[in-house]
């Protein structure tokens, strides 16, 4: 090293590097301040993401579907977030707002679209078409790179296993009332049926208890509650983005 | 394996060498597992059926198998290597408990293992870098409080008084990861494999990029720094450049990093000031960043003609030019205009492999081919392998960024792309897929020469260690401590 004269702040630090506790508690401090700025304020109404009006929690069975979605990384290439730019709201609708996120544990962001976003995929496609899309994805999207999911159409999911969910869910915060833990069984039995009736129209025989059919009911419900909220005017004016790109 | 090292400063007890060689032997094996399963992948994206229809397979899963296995397999183990190497000679002492040093390594390989089984299976907790599900969690806690009280420990114990630059570095390592491990980590558990963050929407996905660009800054840039300080002069033969310099950028460094996370959620719904603090602070963190480039490369000065015939020696500087280059890139990123296009693209992941092949993966290859024949008291079985391994990466990463770079802009500027209506001009997503696919396959081949090259490094230190090459060419040995 250079020998710089051994004044000032340099001879203050070179008395600090003889003291490794103190060493390590300046560091911690130094890196704890810009985590607790940026952090803690999120848990204020004032300063953290703003709430928006008729979003609610997710049925049991798109908890399902959404436990299915994650299991399968599909935010590895998806994302869940449209941005405010005029190329993002024409080819995937309304820019999304905070609080329509309010119920996800853990967030679906994504960082990278390899694919498109999924925001307000649901009801954007009828139920069959996403039940064939998971078999083949070239028979619904020519050209598509997306692998095939045949497994879901196979495998099934457990009823019990999505109560353990919901209560999991429930203690970091989802309302799920005691009833509706309770019964959870019977509504995912009726939304599932749903599923597979609409499915049966189209021409697709499958059962109620497949993994698909609880991805249908997850992609179906993504940025429902958001877009119904936006076009009801629930928000009071959402703070625009300062700058919004061409 | 045999308690090998030479004398510690007093001459009274060894340092523990076995240890490094331990971790040494990890690194390399993790490495090549990484980077293979990070070929297969970049497979998958130029041709789908590379999966071979299996679930365990597809790119949702290895994906985070890759990013784990090179993150905290193949740089954890690194990193483990440099500071045990390292601080022992620092600090003239033989690390404080061996037991203690060997339970970290055993269960940092545990959690690797459990990974490698876990995240093909789907158990995840679908947070980038943060996968793994919480048993593994809470594993990785228990082997960090090891690792963390060994490291005081020595501090401890030592016999030098003035704790120099490298072990600064080290210290933020040691400290941080765990404060942004357990507080991104916190959950509460569904099942044995399943949990639900405390955090929901945004602030998860705040709470998740504090922890995400820091894993970056603390776990694949500050340890890297302090080898960097140690090694660098070591093997140049040369005094670092600026002992004041190296105050400055690593209290700015470890000062400014914490706040750039938000600069991956620029655009979203997050609040707006929290935007603006990850954006200013990230263009800001250029200058700490620059700093550390600047005192590694003019710790060269005067040594520079030796980097035209020393093979380890490249590997140090392509790896901390290209740090230097990555570490201005991302300032460039974080500006929200930048962002507006870079966001989402494949120009995102060329950065990431800049850094990660660029300054990672080279510095950690100079280290490594420094440190074998040391450790083991062989010279290098094929020393004309290295240099060939140096010019595979390094054109590997510039194939890799470069298409990365042509991809990301490409797809970045057809999806905002409007015709004269007004209206969008490539409707359809996959028609802008496909236009990608050439560079697809340049990043396969890019991604497949830095995997070569890692393949012949690791065949070269099998034949050095085993003495079993059949010409051995004379290597300069750096002189001991």
């Amino acid at each position: 090293m250079n020998e710089p004269r051994e004044t000032g702040y340099i001879a203050a630090h070179r008395r600090l590097e003889g003291n490794s506790a103190l060493f390590a508690v300046l560091t911690t401090l130094a890196i704890l301040v810009g985590g607790i700025v940026e952090i803690v304020p999120m848990f204020t109404t004032q300063a953290g993401p703003e709430t928006l009006a008729g979003v609610t929690p997710y049925t049991p069975l798109e908890v399902a579907g959404r436990d299915i979605y994650i299991r399968e990384g599909c935010y590895t290439c998806h994302s869940q977030m449209i941005r405010p730019m005029r190329a993002e709201v024409l080819r995937y609708g309304e820019w999304t707002r905070a609080g329509e996120y309010a119920y996800d544990h853990p967030f679906l962001l994504g960082s990278r679209r390899a694919g498109p976003d999924l925001q307000r995929v649901g009801g954007k496609y009828p139920d069959a078409w996403h039940y064939e899309h998971m078999r083949d994805p070239r028979s619904t999207s020519p050209g598509s790179i997306m692998p095939d999911y045949a497994w879901l159409h196979h495998d099934t999911y457990d009823p019990s296993d999505i109560q353990a969910s919901l209560r999991a869910l429930r203690r970091v915060g989802v309302p799920y009332t005691d009833d509706e833990i309770a019964n959870a069984p019977g509504t995912i039995a009726a939304q599932a049926q749903g599923i597979v009736d609409r499915l049966t129209q189209a021409g697709v025989t499958s059962e109620p208890n497949k993994e698909i059919i609880a991805l249908i009911a997850y992609l179906q419900r993504l940025g429902k509650d958001g877009r119904a909220a936006i076009a009801a005017g629930a928000t009071a004016t959402p703070a625009a983005p300062s700058a919004v790109a061409p | 394996m045999e308690y090998t090292g030479t004398r510690t400063g007093d001459g009274n007890t060894t340092y523990d060498d076995a240890i490094v060689k331990l971790f040494l032997i990890a690194t390399v094996t993790w490495a090549i597992v990484g980077m293979l399963v990070g070929v297969w992948i970049a497979l998958e994206i130029a041709w789908w059926p590379a999966n071979l229809g299996l679930p365990w397979t597809t790119f949702g899963r290895l994906r985070p198998l890759h990013t784990n296995a090179v993150i905290f397999a193949f740089g954890g183990n690194i990193c483990f290597t440099g500071i045990y190497y390292s601080i022992q000679r620092l600090l003239k002492t033989r690390m404080f408990n061996d037991t203690l040093s060997r339970l970290h390594f055993w269960g940092w390989q545990a959690v690797i293992v459990a990974a490698a089984i876990t995240l093909p299976l789907g158990m995840t907790q679908s947070k980038e870098y943060a996968e793994l599900i919480w048993p593994i969690d809470l594993l990785i806690s228990v082997v960090w409080v090891i690792f963390a009280v060994n490291f005081f420990g020595t501090l401890a114990i030592r016999k030098v008084k003035h704790l120099y630059v490298a072990i600064w570095f080290y210290m933020s390592f040691v400290i941080t990861i765990p404060v942004l491990h357990i507080v991104n980590s916190l959950a509460v558990p569904a099942t044995l494999t399943r949990s639900y963050p405390i955090y929901a929407g945004l602030t998860d996905a705040l709470v998740q990029w504090w922890y995400g660009h820091n894993a970056v800054g603390f776990f694949l840039t500050t340890p890297f720094l302090g080898m960097m300080y140690y090694f660098l002069p070591k093997i140049a033969e040369r005094p670092v450049y600026s002992y004041r310099l190296s105050i400055v950028h690593f209290w700015a460094l470890v000062f400014l990093y914490i706040w750039a996370g938000p600069h991956h959620l620029l655009y979203s719904a997050l609040p707006e000031w929290a935007q603006t603090l990850g954006m200013v602070f990230s263009i800001m963190l250029l200058a700490p960043s620059w700093g550390g480039m600047l005192n590694g490369l003019l710790t060269l000065r005067g040594a520079w003609d030796r980097v035209r015939t020393d093979p380890i020696l490249k590997f140090l500087v392509v790896a901390v030019s290209f740090y230097g280059m990555s570490t201005f890139e991302g300032p460039m990123m974080s500006i929200r205009s930048v962002n507006s296009l870079s966001h989402y693209t494949d120009w995102t992941i060329g950065h990431v492999h800049s850094g990660a092949l660029g300054w990672v993966g080279m510095i950690s290859f100079g280290i490594l081919y420094w440190l074998v024949p040391k450790l083991w008291n062989r010279p290098l079985a094929y020393p004309a392998w290295a240099t060939t391994h140096f010019w595979l990466a390094t054109i590997g990463i510039v194939i890799y960024t470069v298409s990365m770079w042509a991809a990301g802009l490409t797809e970045g500027l057809e999806w905002r792309a409007l015709d004269d209506a007004g209206q969008l001009k490539y409707p359809n997503f996959v028609d802008i897929v496909h236009q990608l696919q050439p560079f697809n396959w340049l990043r396969l081949l890019g991604g497949a020469m830095y995997l070569i090259g890692a393949v012949m490094m690791a065949w070269n230190f099998i034949k050095t260690v085993n003495g079993s090459a059949t010409s051995r060419m004379p290597v300069a040995v750096p002189t001991a401590n």
